[in-house]
């Protein structure tokens, strides 16, 4: 048995690649449970983020600083009562959050974690994940109908048309992304996932750097039709209170409209995904040309470790300060607890062993993290655009802005390979 | 005169065969609408998405103010006017006390004055701020109301521990004040004037030039200067369209004329002016301030009124510029302590006639946001 | 990666497909045609994989799953179906129907026969990763000229479609 674990751990395929089921379900359920994580995590963190960037505090009675908030929100959701409209069309009432909560766990079958924690590695991969991801506009004017209501159908009808607008400049700046994976010797590019990260690992820099400024101006255009895609703000007119619509999950109450909620948060982290694979790097450590060699591969090789180390920290220090009533003594102890578990995660992390495997998944989800910061960020600062501004700007200025790139980045690249490699 | 239940001025095409959204809509915002500031209720008539024309309807706040000062002495009418505008209650107040006082004939004197001018000029930085707060989260950016609330907290805190009532102050009495100021007055005023100057430039900066604010806000509910002066609408709205009227310059009340400040007016009459406008009135505020605390004289708080009012028979209009703009009185008095008749003239009220003005021809969208620029109140409209 | 269990999935995808077909004109609610119509275009992205046509099954999902599909839907929404969902149901042409149905299906047996021997033996062994390479440089080389007609005609139905829908502003 142990010898069938070590034996996969030093595998170089992704166990789809490999055919092999067995790892192929494991990696499934650890995606499946990391991603349950990640999104009660988000939840946490909006509202911990959002408050303090609104001069107050965010929830702090459930759990320590509110870090039991997740379960007690999930738990409300569970337990509220299922209220179907009575004219609605119940099949799809009933099937629309599936279809968006499935494209959007769908997508993470071809995500990289590292060069082999995929659960496959298709070679269509990018377009394997636009593709699924553009199924969840049906959910949602599937949902908008069945809501048999005239402001849900209106504010379904909205974001799917904001999407699908925004998936147009998207591909684009994808294609962008994607041409500049084709400047190796053999001239091929390629479209799978890992194959773009390889291919930023092989020509040392990564595609937000190339062609400077193409490269960060295709990045600019993904990351705003991204925020666009996912419905959030500057761009969420469709499902914003003071609004005449509320939105086409209006009628939905309970587990239903926690999945909506799910596949919201999981969209973002794959839109995310998508974004750091392509322009970021994916899981490579920063600066892997600028400060390369085994000397700073092993000082970034620390900083996992140290990441967690430093939240073990901070836990420490608010159990200190806690207030010192006997009220508060279950949370002070739950908080240490918590402290010490993530201490001990961040010594493990230190074990050069788990330290190779795991540095891939550390450096893909920081990045990650980091775009859900800034998600949150624009919640707090923006205001909204109105509907006929947004979709002017998706078809008047990105669509342009990436016709653009993409024709700069093909005849810049063009000229590369004519000039340095005749 | 036109049944106004028609909007019949409105040029309206029917077209020729109905295609998808080319009826005309008619949709109902409110009364319970969380961004129509209170309980307003809008009739809009659409195309498609444009407003075609809008009806207010009022009266869900009606309290009946004006008839209730018949029936009291002028000293006990004087907390009523709080709770008309009961966002800046302070201006109402001042506003009363001066109508009556020019009734009796009286002056209050000036030291009264002063306190008088420093707590409704922090009354009209409480008022813009709330505006701002409300006027931002109704536009999408949610952050800014937490900040301005927190700058109108310690407001809040100098009156409460001047008069002992955060929002419904009654300040002011016929011929000055009740209450002496407390020690540390004008420390706290000074400090908070410290803490807030600085504010005015963050909030400046988070939205002036933020292109999504622009986009918002540029050419959006235009009014021109001679529609507003037809329409009688006053305050920054006025000022925003390029009509520089201002009460404190033009009727100064109040020792108004002591002080050195300035009138900030726009060019367009767009929500975007109104926005720079208010702006500027908050920075002028304080420079008010700082000139009322450093030269605040000694004296007598409240002049020599009679314990029984008994004013002369006769009328008098007065009016003040309270943050919203002209707030009037028209007080009637036939000789007796009760008045005969108590008219305010709320900006509010006026002010929102301007609406279907401003939002014809713009998009249902912007509908909430020229409400939440013209600054409405309902307990002012309604009173 | 090697083929796994190709018959049962393709007995399985065509089967999806067919009762999807036959959905679609069955149902009396519009809005279920399109959602049994999307079902048929994702069967058909499946069996474009199992045709090792990798690229043509993603675009297949982007392009007609997720953006033609979507207008479909769009348009149903918008128009009024509660008028037609309770007119009767009526098929007055259903004896020239049945007779065209029947000699189209009989010259497709026709084909069928007398065609069988340019059919291969077994299905021939494709190459898989490199679809969407050939398919671009079959598509910007040699057929380059169709290409351009076909976009040509693209931007002239969309022009033509704003112009139609265009109100008096």
């Amino acid at each position: 048995m142990l010898e069938y674990v070590k034996s996969y751990l030093t595998s170089s395929q992704t166990p789809g690649a490999a055919g092999n089921m067995f790892w192929v379900l494991v990696y499934i359920l650890l995606i499946f449970t990391g991603l349950a994580i990640a999104v009660m995590l988000m939840t946490w963190l909006e509202r911990k983020v959002l408050a303090h960037m609104q001069v107050r505090l965010g929830p702090m009675r459930v759990g320590p600083h509110g870090l039991l908030q997740p379960i007690a929100d999930s738990l409300k959701l569970l337990l509220k009562e299922d209220i179907m409209p009575a004219e609605a069309d119940s099949f799809i009432f009933w099937i629309a959050p599936f279809i968006v909560v499935l494209a959007a766990f769908t997508v993470f079958v071809v995500v990289p974690f590292g060069p082999t924690h995929a659960i496959t590695d298709m070679n269509i991969g990018i377009l394997f994940m636009l593709g699924v991801s553009s199924l969840s506009v049906l959910g949602i004017v599937m949902a908008g109908w069945a809501s048999n209501s005239h402001y849900p159908l209106i504010g379904a009808l909205r974001s799917s048309a904001q999407m699908v607008s925004y998936e147009v400049a998207m591909g684009l700046a994808v294609v962008s992304a994607i041409l500049m994976t084709s400047l190796n010797a053999e001239g091929t590019g390629t479209l799978s996932m890992i194959g773009i990260v390889q291919a930023q690992q092989a020509q040392g820099e990564w595609f937000i750097f190339k062609f400077f400024p193409l490269g960060l101006i295709a990045f600019f255009i993904f990351a705003v039709a991204m925020v666009a895609e996912t419905n959030r703000a500057p761009f969420d007119l469709a499902e914003a209170e003071s609004e005449l619509t509320a939105g086409f999950h209006t009628e939905y109450s309970g587990f239903r409209w926690s999945l909506f909620f799910l596949s919201e948060y999981t969209a973002m982290i794959a839109v995310s995904s998508i974004a750091v694979t392509l322009w970021l790097g994916g899981w490579l450590r920063p600066f892997p040309n600028l400060l390369n060699g085994a000397i700073w591969d092993k000082a970034f090789s620390f900083l996992p470790g140290i990441a967690f180390l430093f939240l073990a920290a901070m836990c420490f220090y608010n159990t200190v300060r806690m207030p010192k009533h006997p009220l508060f003594r279950v949370q002070t102890i739950g908080l240490a607890v918590f402290g010490v578990f993530l201490g001990l995660v961040g010594l493990v992390l230190f074990v050069p062993a788990v330290s190779i495997r795991v540095q891939d998944i550390f450096w893909f989800a920081a990045k990650v993290a980091g775009f859900m910061y800034l998600y949150i960020w624009y919640r707090g600062t923006f205001p909204r655009y109105r509907f006929d501004q947004l979709m002017q700007m998706g078809w008047k200025v990105l669509l342009p802005m990436g016709l653009g790139v993409l024709i700069l980045t093909a005849s810049v690249a063009l000229l590369q390979q004519k000039l340095w490699h005749p | 005169m036109t049944d106004p239940h028609t909007l019949s001025h409105l040029d309206l095409e029917t077209p020729e065969k109905p295609f998808l959204d080319a009826n005309e809509l008619v949709i109902n915002m409110g009364p319970q609408h969380p961004a129509t500031h209170g309980v307003l209720r809008v009739i809009l008539r659409l195309d498609g998405e444009k407003v075609l024309g809008l009806e207010c309807v009022i009266g869900y706040l009606h309290r009946g103010v004006e008839k209730i000062g018949e029936h009291r002495t002028y000293t006990m009418f004087n907390p009523y006017v709080d709770r008309m505008d009961y966002v800046a209650a302070v201006s109402n107040g001042l506003g009363y006390c001066e109508t009556v006082e020019k009734l009796l004939n009286v002056e209050a004197p000036p030291r009264a004055q002063y306190v008088r001018v420093i707590l409704t000029e922090l009354n009209r930085i409480a008022s813009h701020q709330l505006w701002l707060g409300t006027h931002a989260l109704d536009i999408g950016a949610i952050t800014p109301l937490f900040y301005t609330f927190r700058d109108r907290e310690e407001i809040l805190k100098i009156y409460e521990k001047y008069c002992g009532a955060r929002l419904t102050t009654h300040a002011f009495r016929i011929g000055g004040l009740q209450y002496e100021t407390y020690a540390g007055f004008e420390k706290d005023v000074k400090n908070f004037l410290d803490f807030f100057r600085p504010k005015i430039d963050e909030y400046e900066e988070l939205l002036t030039t933020n292109r999504i604010w622009l986009e918002r806000t540029k050419n959006v509910g235009k009014i021109s200067g001679e529609d507003c002066i037809a329409l009688g609408v006053t305050g920054p709205v006025l000022r925003a369209s390029g009509v520089k009227w201002d009460l404190r310059k033009a009727q100064p009340y109040a020792n108004y004329k002591n002080f050195d400040f300035d009138i900030p007016t726009g060019q367009n009459g767009d929500t975007y002016d109104r926005y720079l406008v208010r702006m500027v009135e908050m920075r002028q505020s304080v420079r008010i301030i700082e000139q009322a605390v450093s030269a605040l004289p000694e004296g007598p708080i409240i002049a020599k009124v009679p314990k029984v009012m008994k004013p002369a028979v006769g009328e008098v209009y007065h009016s003040i510029e309270a943050p919203k703009g002209e707030l009037g009185y028209f007080i009637v008095s036939d000789g007796s302590t009760q008045p005969y008749r108590v008219r305010v003239r709320p900006p509010s009220f006026v002010n929102l006639q301007a609406l279907d003005l401003m939002c014809r021809g713009q998009l249902v969208a912007d509908v909430i946001a020229v409400i939440g620029t013209l600054d409405i109140v309902l307990g002012e409209v309604d009173r | 990666m090697a083929p796994v269990a190709t018959p049962f999935f393709f007995y399985l995808l065509s089967g999806i497909m067919l009762i999807g077909g036959i959905l679609v004109i069955t149902r009396k609610n519009p809005v279920h045609s399109a959602l049994a119509l999307i079902v048929t275009l994702l069967a058909q992205a499946s069996i474009y994989l199992m045709l090792y046509a990798p690229f043509v099954a993603g675009v297949q999902i982007i392009l007609y799953a997720g953006g033609i599909m979507v207008l479909f839907l769009f348009v149903i929404m918008l128009v009024s179906i509660d008028r037609v969902q309770k007119e009767r149901q009526f098929n007055s042409q259903w004896v020239v129907g049945i007779i065209a149905a029947t000699a189209l299906g009989g010259l497709f047996m026709a084909v069928y026969t007398k065609g069988k021997d340019i059919f291969p033996e077994h299905a021939l062994p494709m190459v898989e990763n490199d679809n969407t390479q050939r398919i671009a440089t079959m598509l910007y080389g040699q057929y380059m000229f169709a290409f351009e007609i076909a976009s040509l005609l693209l931007l002239v139905a969309i022009i033509g479609a704003v112009v139609m829908a265009k109100k008096k502003i």
